[in-house]
């Protein structure tokens, strides 16, 4: 088998004296759906930051396609084809929709965007209806649309998106995910992650379930979704 | 009569204001950082300018010698604030808010003294050199005394301005500067090099404050060591007056102050309380309306 796309041995973060994540080690494969599961506080936004190069590891190693990038600065990550978005949405509120989407396409060469954007509008037909208005405006909802749109804007080979659906209603919790859905499809490598095991789960081609700083549980989507541990602690079955 | 040109002499020292006011708030828009020794980067491009002439030029008052003057002003002013960004404030990003602000004192002491001490006679204050189509005779306009530097200071603003906002609006340097001065995280996701972009910042100011130290010497034809100190005070008021963060409120904020000082001056009990006015003016406004006249937008649309 080739090298998978994404494969992080051994991480330890710390903020301070207190360890975050205590060691975990997972892979990412070309064209999987990679769901990483688990409670508040359990490490995954600690995770995510530290692939992106936001934080730095103070142990073990991240290869993203080959190259080890535990230390390569975080704004030359993206270029390289792995793109966040970020727990939290982020969106710069004061720039429009469209001047969003063109920052997520700040790290690239070529100036071809029109393609792209054309593809991000397709995908949110509300983002190209409001595309002039400040981002700062909208709902959740829409927000996380953007924030998704804005990542797909680098041409990511890795898409790492953190929580999507927190916080949104049910009907746009659904409407994001069957997005994934169609990233998916048209072959783009996610690492999903999420506390709505469930929704992430049904997606993933593999997933992992994190617990305070380690991974406790791995299996394929779903062997975790029939999984009993996984029943009990993050479907609220008995 | 009086009044036109004291509105006139307003504008004048208030676009000197204005172009000092813009390193002020730039550099907050995006590290939320005072720099209180920018005012000194003002005086540095001054004596940058006088240093390039008196070893370039001495006894040249041509038209040809102002590009070059203001070119050395701005080297000078712009490698003197990389220097303490990289230096000095760098290190303390993510100390407590006094750090930086105890270090910017000790960088106003250090290039005070250093320029007093070894710039040559800097001691007492030098004569800054004449450039024949600015600082020549003054203007008749009915009976208003148009002076030529004034014409050079508003116009140096008015290139200042236009310049600053096609940069941050129609570059990607510059997109990359308001997407800093929003969430510096999530912009170095997008790619942006968030140390660069505070460098350039700090180059961004100093290049404004470079002009206005050339304009200032034209102006009053002396350049002390400690003229930064007032002028420093004097645009920091500015920014705050136009809401700390905002371009537009620096340049307003410079205009009104100088307006309002000028005023005050020929109206209100003389020269000797110009100052006054502007501080007064600068607790007035912090205490009725923290934000600024235009309120703080952080970088927004220079
Ligand atoms: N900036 C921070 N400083 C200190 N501790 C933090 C910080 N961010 C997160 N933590 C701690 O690290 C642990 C993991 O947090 P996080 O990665 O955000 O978890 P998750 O995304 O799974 O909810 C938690 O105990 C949290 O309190
Ligand atoms: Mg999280």
């Amino acid at each position: 088998m080739s090298e998978p796309l994404l494969e992080v041995s051994n991480l330890e973060v710390s903020y301070g004296k207190i360890k975050a994540v205590k060691g975990i080690s997972f892979t990412v494969g070309e064209g999987e759906v990679v769901s990483l599961i688990g409670t508040n506080g359990a490490g995954k936004t600690t995770t995510l930051r530290t692939i992106s190069g936001l934080l730095r590891p103070s142990g073990g190693s991240i290869r993203f396609m080959g190259k080890d990038i535990a230390k390569t600065p975080a704004h030359e990550i993206v270029g390289m084809g792995l793109a966040h978005s970020p727990e939290g949405r982020r969106i710069f509120p004061r720039m429009t929709v469209e001047e969003n989407l063109l920052l997520g396409a700040f790290s690239r060469v070529d100036k071809d965007f029109d393609a792209d954007l054309r593809e991000v509008y397709d995908l949110f037909p509300i983002l190209e209806e409001r595309s002039q208005q400040p981002a700062g405006t909208f709902s959740g909802g829409e927000q996380q649309m953007l924030a998704m749109g804005r990542a797909m804007m680098s041409k990511p080979k890795l898409l790492m998106l953190d929580e999507p659906s927190m916080g949104l209603s049910p009907l746009m919790m659904k409407r994001i995910m069957t997005t994934v859905t169609t990233l998916q499809q048209r072959g783009t490598t996610i690492l999903l992650v999420e506390q709505n095991a469930q929704a992430a789960l049904r997606r993933a081609t593999k997933g992992y379930v994190l617990e305070v700083g380690k991974i406790v549980l791995t299996g394929t989507g779903q062997e975790l979704l029939t999984s009993e541990e996984v029943r009990k602690a993050y479907l609220g079955e008995d | 009569m009086q009044f036109l040109q004291q509105l006139l002499n307003g504008l004048t020292i208030g676009s000197l204001y204005a172009l000092i006011a813009v390193g002020y708030t730039v550099v907050y828009g995006i590290v939320q950082l005072i720099n209180f020794a920018h005012g000194e980067v003002f005086m540095i491009g001054a004596f940058g300018a006088l240093a390039t002439w008196s070893l370039l030029f001495k006894g040249t008052t041509a038209i040809w010698v102002l590009p070059i003057i203001i070119l050395g002003a701005m080297l000078a002013s712009v490698s003197v604030a990389l220097l303490m960004e990289r230096i000095a404030y760098r290190p303390l990003r993510n100390a407590p808010r006094l750090a930086p602000l105890i270090t910017a004192i000790g960088i106003s002491v250090i290039l005070q003294e250093g320029v007093r001490l070894f710039y040559p006679e800097a001691k007492s204050s030098l004569s800054f050199p004449g450039i024949d189509i600015v600082t020549g005779p003054p203007i008749a306009i009915g009976g208003l005394d148009l002076r030529r530097s004034t014409i050079f200071i508003i116009l140096a603003l008015i290139v200042c301005a236009v310049g600053l906002w096609v940069f941050i609006n129609r570059t990607k340097q510059g997109r990359a500067m308001l997407a800093v001065s929003q969430d510096p995280d999530t912009a170095r996701l997008m790619g942006v090099n968030v140390d660069r972009t505070i460098a350039i910042a700090f180059a961004l100011g100093a290049l404004l404050a470079a002009v206005a130290g050339v304009a200032q010497g034209l102006h009053t034809r002396t350049v002390t060591f400690n003229m930064g100190f007032m002028a420093g005070l004097k645009a920091f008021t500015a920014a705050v007056l136009g809401g700390i963060g905002n371009i537009q409120g620096a340049v307003a904020g410079g205009l009104v102050l100088g307006v309002i000082e000028a005023l005050a001056t020929q109206y209100l009990g003389g020269a000797t309380w110009a100052n006054v006015w502007a501080f007064v003016l600068l607790i007035i406004v912090l205490v009725f309306w923290p934000q600024g006249l235009l309120g703080a937008k952080v970088v927004d649309r220079a």
